[in-house]
């Protein structure tokens, strides 16, 4: 009942009614407890924005206090709409522009892809069932890809600077996008161009964080306790069901009581610079576009998998460029995109969304399965993975990638994501395991991103077209 | 002869694309508002279930007691049979306006179910429809066009899936015996024609058409070279398999008296199936237009069967674009809840700006609409905008509630007439053209 809805719509109440200083802080007026703000502030100036439009409609819906709790249809209609305008001007139109200056595709195809890009049930379920507002961030970010892609590179960190100071998850982001940035300065030869990029580089991203940050460097206490508000260290490894590496461990082996809250931190922090360092490294000493939409798949799987505190909605940071590549391995990254989806069937039917949730996948799976010839000719070629598997053959020969063994786990996969959300909705769990269904979700997500994410490193450290695309950035 | 099997297949899959498509839709649409129809038929489940046939349409504990012939009567009385699985509470009659969230899905998954026969009678409909030219894109095939136009009919989604009603089966049914007529399967089209009025009486209002053109085209074996009558081969024989199939179709009934040029058009000058489906047409727009008890739901008679006309020639399209868009934005009063807004306006506009685009690029090299139709179709925006956005924010709304429903009825009328007017004019026989050409 009080959910993310609430909270957003308590945010709008707080930044409307109380002075700038007051928004993070714990107060008589603003009980922190309650929903209280816990995103960076271009999320709260958004809020702002939609409470003065709020205020104008009807006053109650964001008087001090006595709104707590307002639901009426009319308002939800508002809240629901603040979503979609939202997506309207900057995600959509991120998406159609990318999908339109896609190079070796047919106005057709490019018209598919966007479309199969908009109905991935995974944002759509997020933001406008259990209500949120990723697509602003993921459209900044997305931005950002375009901006990066035609070598508007102050725009397009500007863009991703917006997205950061949005949510502060888009940190997930932040390392293929420097990496990819110093990587491009470094091949301008730092002496000269590079230099001179990379300062403005400094520039423009010291600027936009500053101008969000305006109100809140006035004294040092409200920098820290914006950070303290963002990084909530002290709330553990992991909260709820989430499936990633130790939420599933923890199924065998307790870690969170076997280690001291310190120690499951620096194993985080090891384990998850370890897992993306190579593709960051590949990427920086040889920057190319597609290099850089790979690493932003490993990069956030990474993240999501072995990070701290993680929470399910997190998968979407992965999905975004997953979407991306849907084009070049339509087949990979359709699997991925139905399996993220899946992995947050407990927080969907939670918020009873489970007959759109079913709706909304097999729309996208018919949707996709019309618009890209998957079923057919699943090759090494396809799957990017021709490098690697003749490096392979260089020392194992005969090895061959078991591309067609992969539609039988497809439809095996596929099967037991059906079967585990049937089982979900319609049998109650034993008494002994109330949480049984949800683990198992969680546990067979975990073991599909494990894969993908050694997939993806793959086709990352073995590409050997970087060779050309080099000459595209000089 | 391989690139024709391949687009036969790639059409196939395009079908069932759309089809799946749309129905995961309707799901979706679960949650949304309903009218009373919903607790209408509820209430029916339970007369037809719990009581003996002799008491059907005497039980009157609720206001909404059955009024539609028998057959609909032992389609809820089957109905009721897996409503017992779902919840049986439903199936008490004193349980009025229940609707347990069991109920509403056992209901709503009716509706969508029962809907495949609509989507078969769509196949068969695009079996009928010839292809302008082979080899074209797949989108701009009248085939795809006419699936998209009929399977995702914004006026059928709203009222069948969100008001709730039982009407694409119905119009299944309909279109279905169309398509027999154009197949030349005449006993067949009569059939199911008979069998369709013993399931809700309005279609009454197109029987004329049926009667007199399986009269003059089916019972009478040849025509003459120029078309008319040729009273010699009057086949006795067909006229009985006729009769006993169709005895109980009235062809004098309702039928409005404004009809009538158009049924002596299909008498004297029948222009083969293609006729007849004009004839049918106006039938049904003459009876929306001038009968008595109609309901805005109706308009879907005229606009279903004309989507099959619109692939055809460029004035129908012009014809079926006015017709349609007047008419959907006319079912709009229907969905007055704050949530549906947003549902009837995208799907409004998603519905509208295909079936422009479509045809546009269909007959491309003709003008569609005059600007006098476009700034009439253009206006709606402006209206709709002041009925629900503006007007109840002005002090008028609390003294003339009822003035956005007259304007949108005014306006509206004035739309649909003109469309009628055209086509009836479209009915009338031009300069002397032979048969076979019609044909």
């Amino acid at each position: 009942m009080f959910g993310d809805y609430e909270a957003q719509r308590h945010w709008q109440e707080i930044t409307l009614n109380l002075p700038v200083q007051e928004w993070y802080f714990n107060s008589s007026d603003n009980n922190l407890q309650y929903w209280g703000l816990d995103y960076p502030p271009l999320t709260a100036y958004h809020s702002l924005l939609c409470a003065y439009v709020a205020e104008f409609i009807n006053p109650d819906w964001v008087a001090l206090h006595t709104s707590r709790g307002y639901e009426s249809d009319h308002h939800k209609l508002f809240m629901r709409s603040t979503v979609f305008i939202a997506d309207l001007m900057i995600y959509i139109p991120a998406v159609v522009l990318y999908c339109c200056y896609l190079k070796e595709t047919s106005p057709r195809k490019k018209i598919a892809n966007a479309f199969c890009i908009l109905l991935y049930p995974g944002l759509l379920l997020i933001d406008y069932g259990h209500f949120q507002y990723n697509c602003v961030s993921l459209g900044l970010t997305l931005w950002g890809v375009l901006g990066l892609s035609y070598d508007w590179d102050i725009l397009g960190s500007l863009a991703f600077c917006l997205a950061l100071n949005y949510k502060q998850m888009e940190l997930y982001h932040s390392l293929p996008f420097f990496c990819f940035l110093l990587g491009k300065c470094l091949k301008k030869d730092l002496k000269g161009k590079g230099l001179l990029l990379l300062i403005k580089l400094i520039t423009t991203v010291v600027a936009a964080f500053a101008l969000c940050w305006l109100p809140f460097f006035t004294q040092l206490e409200q920098t820290m306790q914006v950070l303290r508000r963002l990084f909530p260290v002290g709330r553990g490894l992991f909260e709820d069901k989430v499936a990633n590496f130790w939420c599933s461990l923890n199924v065998l082996l307790k870690i969170k009581s076997l280690l001291s809250p310190h120690t499951q931190l620096m194993f985080s922090f090891a384990l998850t610079f370890l897992s993306l360092l190579p593709a960051c490294l590949k990427l920086t000493l040889q920057p190319s576009l597609r290099g850089f939409k790979y690493a932003l798949v490993s990069c956030a799987l990474s993240f999501f998998l072995f990070s701290f505190q993680v929470h399910e909605k997190s998968i979407l940071l992965v999905s975004l460029p997953v979407c991306l590549i849907l084009n070049e391995v339509p087949f990979m990254s359709i699997w991925f995109l139905l399996v993220s989806t899946f992995s947050m069937l407990p927080l969907l039917l939670k918020d009873q969304l489970a007959l759109a949730s079913v709706g909304t996948t097999l729309g996208f799976g018919v949707a996709c399965a019309s618009s890209f010839s998957i079923f057919e000719n699943i090759s090494e070629e396809e799957l990017q993975l021709r490098s690697f598997s003749v490096y392979v053959r260089r020392h194992i020969p005969g090895f061959k990638v078991p591309a067609k063994m992969l539609k039988t786990w497809f439809l095996v996969s596929v099967t037991m994501m059906s079967l585990l959300t049937l089982t979900s909705i319609t049998v109650e769990p034993p008494h002994k395991l109330p949480d049984l269904f949800p683990v198992l979700v969680c546990l067979v997500s975990c073991l599909h991103f494990l894969l993908f994410l050694i997939y993806f490193n793959v086709i990352i450290l073995w590409d050997h077209r970087n060779g050309r695309s080099q000459k595209k950035i000089n | 002869m391989a690139a024709s099997g391949a687009a036969v297949r790639g059409g196939g899959r395009a079908f069932l694309s759309l089809a799946l498509g749309v129905s995961l839709l309707k799901c979706l649409l679960i949650p949304a508002y309903y009218s009373t129809d919903f607790e209408v038929h509820r209430n029916w489940l339970a007369i037809t279930h719990s009581l003996p046939v002799s008491r059907w349409y005497y039980e009157a504990t609720s206001e909404w007691t059955l009024d539609y012939p028998p057959f609909f009567a032992w389609f809820e009385y089957t109905l009721s049979h897996i409503a017992k699985v779902f919840d049986p509470e439903m199936l008490n009659i004193q349980n009025l306006n229940y609707a347990s969230p069991r109920t509403v899905l056992f209901q709503r998954f009716s509706v969508i179910f029962t809907d495949v026969l609509f989507i078969y009678s769509v196949y068969e409909c695009c079996k009928c429809i010839e292809g302008k030219k082979a080899g074209k894109e797949l989108t701009e095939k009248p085939t795809f066009i006419l699936s998209v136009l009929l399977l995702w009919n914004f006026g059928l989604l709203i009222v069948d899936h969100i008001h709730f009603q039982y009407n694409g089966f119905l119009f299944g049914l309909m279109l279905l015996s169309v398509a027999r007529l154009f197949q030349k399967r005449h006993l067949e089209g009569a059939f199911l024609f008979a069998i369709l009025l013993h399931f809700k009486h309005i279609y009454l209002y197109v029987a004329p058409a049926y009667g007199i053109y399986l009269l003059r085209s089916y019972c009478f074996t040849a025509d003459k070279p120029d078309g008319s009558v040729t009273w010699s081969s009057f086949s006795f024989l067909r006229l009985i398999a006729l009769g006993f199939i169709v005895c109980f179709v009235s062809a004098l009934s309702l039928g409005p008296f404004i009809a009538m040029p158009s049924i002596f058009c299909l008498w004297f000058k029948p222009q083969g199936p293609r006729g007849f489906l004009r004839c049918l047409i106006v039938c049904a727009l003459s009876s929306f237009m001038f009968g008595w008890h109609v309901h805005e739901k109706a308009i879907l008679l005229a606009i279903l069967p004309m989507s099959l006309l619109s692939v055809g020639k460029p004035q129908d399209a012009a014809i079926y674009l006015l017709l349609t868009t007047t008419g959907h934005y006319s079912l709009f009063p229907l969905l007055f809840t704050a949530p549906e807004f947003p549902i009837k306006v995208l799907l409004m506009l998603l519905f509208t700006v295909y079936s422009f685009s479509s045809l546009k690029t269909l007959f491309r090299k003709e003008k569609l609409l005059n600007w006098m139709e476009t700034i009439y179709l253009v206006g709606l925006g402006p209206l709709e905008i002041c009925c629900e956005l503006v007007f109840p924010f002005t002090p008028w709304k609390l003294k003339y509630p009822f003035i956005p429903l007259f304007l949108t009825s005014v306006y509206c009328a004035a739309g649909i007439t003109y469309a009628w007017f055209r086509l009836s004019v479209s009915m009338l026989p031009g300069p002397a053209v032979s048969k076979a050409k019609l044909q």
